[in-house]
């Protein structure tokens, strides 16, 4: 037994046993990992989880010094064991009670851990999102070899809550009703819809017809395309002229559809799987567009009309149909070149 | 034994001053002087008037308030973080932007349902993408600093209510576009200002833009209220 004890205290100073002790407790204290992920807070949910550690680990050393001394004290009487058995009923309630609220930690740290599993997709620097922003426009020429997808989900994102926002916008300047449902569930449900729904259903096409493309790779693809439809709503949104809004549909809608035909020809073999995919692609892209600019927007050129009233507010909410609004409109310029001949 | 006892007695005896008896084990002795720390401290909040708690509370969330609306680079915000603020301000915002009417054909304004789970669950979207993108900072440290950074826009809201009140021209249109404008503005260069830190140097841009996109969605829905008839 001395043997032992020497050996525990051959540490530099006489009282190395007592550091020795120090640093088996501190091993045996098994703090949570999840206090130390998120390393500068000083919130109080990871004070908490630390102090309720020690506590734990007091209460337990002292539970098995209670129960030392129950175990000698038992034969005293009913009065001292009854005692003793409250208090370590208390204690093993206490103790449940602290599980219980560890399990539900654990679970929230596994929740943590799996937001860990998108971090690498967000790994990008503000260049290279504005880079691949600018290439979502420009097709490319070599369809002959597979062409390189960023696999990211930062740019994608963005962008389709940009596009939330500018339908937001849209419906509201056209005094869209929604009638079941709210303004802002429509436009969140019809982006996101769009964005994963589609990229779904062309990775499914594409895994029938044996082209080389991960779903990451879709999701990313079709984010990127969604940067042409949100310059074009927000042109259009603005500048009501429906020649404008075809003209920028074709060039612009049909440049990003063309960039991502291309990177899908390049990765399928054979015309007709190639004729599938990309025709099916670039239909549902070019009528998302057009869907959304007739769907959420109406003309409203009534506000030219009542802007000169005095107590309308200039953003009308008032839906019009295209036929009646350009019949007001030939009405107003024949009235006003009417005016302008009277008074000659 | 008496020799291991007197081996012990020697070991400790540079620390006499600490009573450790060789029974117990050390750990339960160094940890209850802190339990009863705790256990005082636990029973000292209880014990206090509610109005103390209330008041005690509401001076925290004032002073924050007061950061916001001079930000400067202080880690107020960021050490002592609570909701109380952002649940104040949010409901404030959601129930001044709230329609009146029930079944008319203007259901085009937002409920107050729908500027309640547009803040939280922004907030709570821009928080992962920091977080994502590399950030230091914690869960609810960024939930509260987005949260207590609408306190401009609700003092915008306020004011386009009261110019609304007045008579509804393009002029008023143009006051309410400019303070609204000022007020998103300040928002989110206040809540840049304590975000930004926390990101490498490099991806700032990447952790403003979102934020940038939430004032703006909610300075929209402030601008285009208008009031019912």
């Amino acid at each position: 037994m001395s043997a032992s004890q020497g050996s525990r205290s051959t540490s530099t100073e006489p009282w190395g046993s007592f550091e020795n002790n120090i640093i088996m407790q501190g091993s045996g204290s098994a703090v949570i990992d999840m206090e130390n992920m998120d390393d500068t807070s000083g919130s109080s949910f990871e004070d908490m989880g630390e102090m309720h550690q020690r506590m734990k680990e007091e209460e337990e050393v002292t539970a098995e010094a209670a129960a030392a001394e129950e175990e000698d004290s038992g034969e005293d009487g009913d009065f001292l064991g009854v005692k003793g058995l409250k208090g370590q009923l208390g204690r093993q309630v206490a103790d449940e009670v602290w599980q219980a609220g560890k399990r539900q930690a654990s679970k929230a740290f596994n929740l943590y851990a799996n937001i860990d599993i998108l971090r690498p997709y967000f790994d990008v620097e503000p260049i290279q999102v504005r880079n691949r922003l600018i290439e979502s426009l420009i097709p490319v020429r070599m369809i002959n070899f597979p062409q390189k997808v960023a696999g990211e989900l930062y740019g994608p994102m963005m962008l389709v809550f940009t596009m939330v926002a500018i339908l937001l916008h849209g419906m509201k300047t056209s005094g869209t009703v929604i009638r079941e449902g709210t303004l802002m569930g429509t436009a969140i449900g019809t982006c996101f819809g769009y964005w994963l729904g589609v990229s779904s259903f062309i990775y499914f096409l594409a895994y029938l017809c044996n082209a080389q493309i991960t779903m990451l790779q879709m999701l990313s693809l079709l984010g990127y395309g969604l940067f042409g439809h949100c310059t074009v709503l927000f042109i259009t949104y603005n500048v009501h002229f429906h020649s404008l809004f075809y003209i920028l549909w074709l060039v612009i809608g049909g440049l990003s559809t063309l960039r991502m035909v291309a990177v899908l020809i390049s990765r399928t073999v054979g015309p007709s799987p190639r004729l599938i995919l990309c025709g099916t692609l670039a239909a549902l892209h070019m009528l998302f567009l057009l869907y959304l600019h007739f769907a959420y927007h109406k003309m409203v050129e009534g506000i030219l009309d009542t802007l000169e009233g005095p107590n309308i507010p200039p953003i009308q909410r008032v839906a019009r149909d295209v036929p009646i609004v350009a019949n007001a409109v030939v009405n107003a310029t024949i009235k006003s070149i009417a005016a302008v001949v009277q008074s000659q | 034994m008496a020799e291991v006892e007197e081996s012990s007695k020697r070991m400790f005896a540079g620390l006499s001053d600490i009573s450790i008896s060789e029974d117990i084990p050390v750990e339960g002795d160094i940890s209850v002087p802190v339990r009863s720390q705790n256990a005082d401290d636990d029973f000292s909040t209880l014990d206090e008037p509610v109005k103390d708690t209330i008041l005690r509370d509401l001076r925290a969330v004032g002073q924050k308030f007061v950061h916001v609306l001079y930000p400067k680079k202080s880690s107020a915000l960021l050490k002592d973080w609570d909701l109380w603020g952002p649940l104040l301000l949010c409901v404030t915002l959601a129930l001044m932007l709230q329609g009146g009417s029930a079944d008319s054909g203007d259901d085009g304004r937002p409920q107050f349902a729908e500027v309640f789970v547009i803040i939280w669950f922004g907030s709570v979207i821009i928080t992962l993408n920091s977080k994502l993108l590399g950030g230091t900072i914690s869960f609810f440290q960024s939930l509260c600093v987005l949260g207590y950074c609408i306190l401009p826009l609700t003092v915008a809201m306020i004011v386009c209510r009261i110019v609304l009140l007045g008579s509804i021209s393009s002029i008023s249109f143009v006051v309410r576009l400019i303070v609204v404008t000022a007020s998103f503005c300040w928002s989110t260069f206040a809540s840049t200002a304590f975000l930004a830190d926390s990101q490498p140097a490099n991806r700032k841009a990447l952790v403003v833009y979102p934020v940038f996109l939430f004032y703006f969605v909610i300075g929209w829905m402030i601008l285009t209220f208008s009031p019912s008839p």
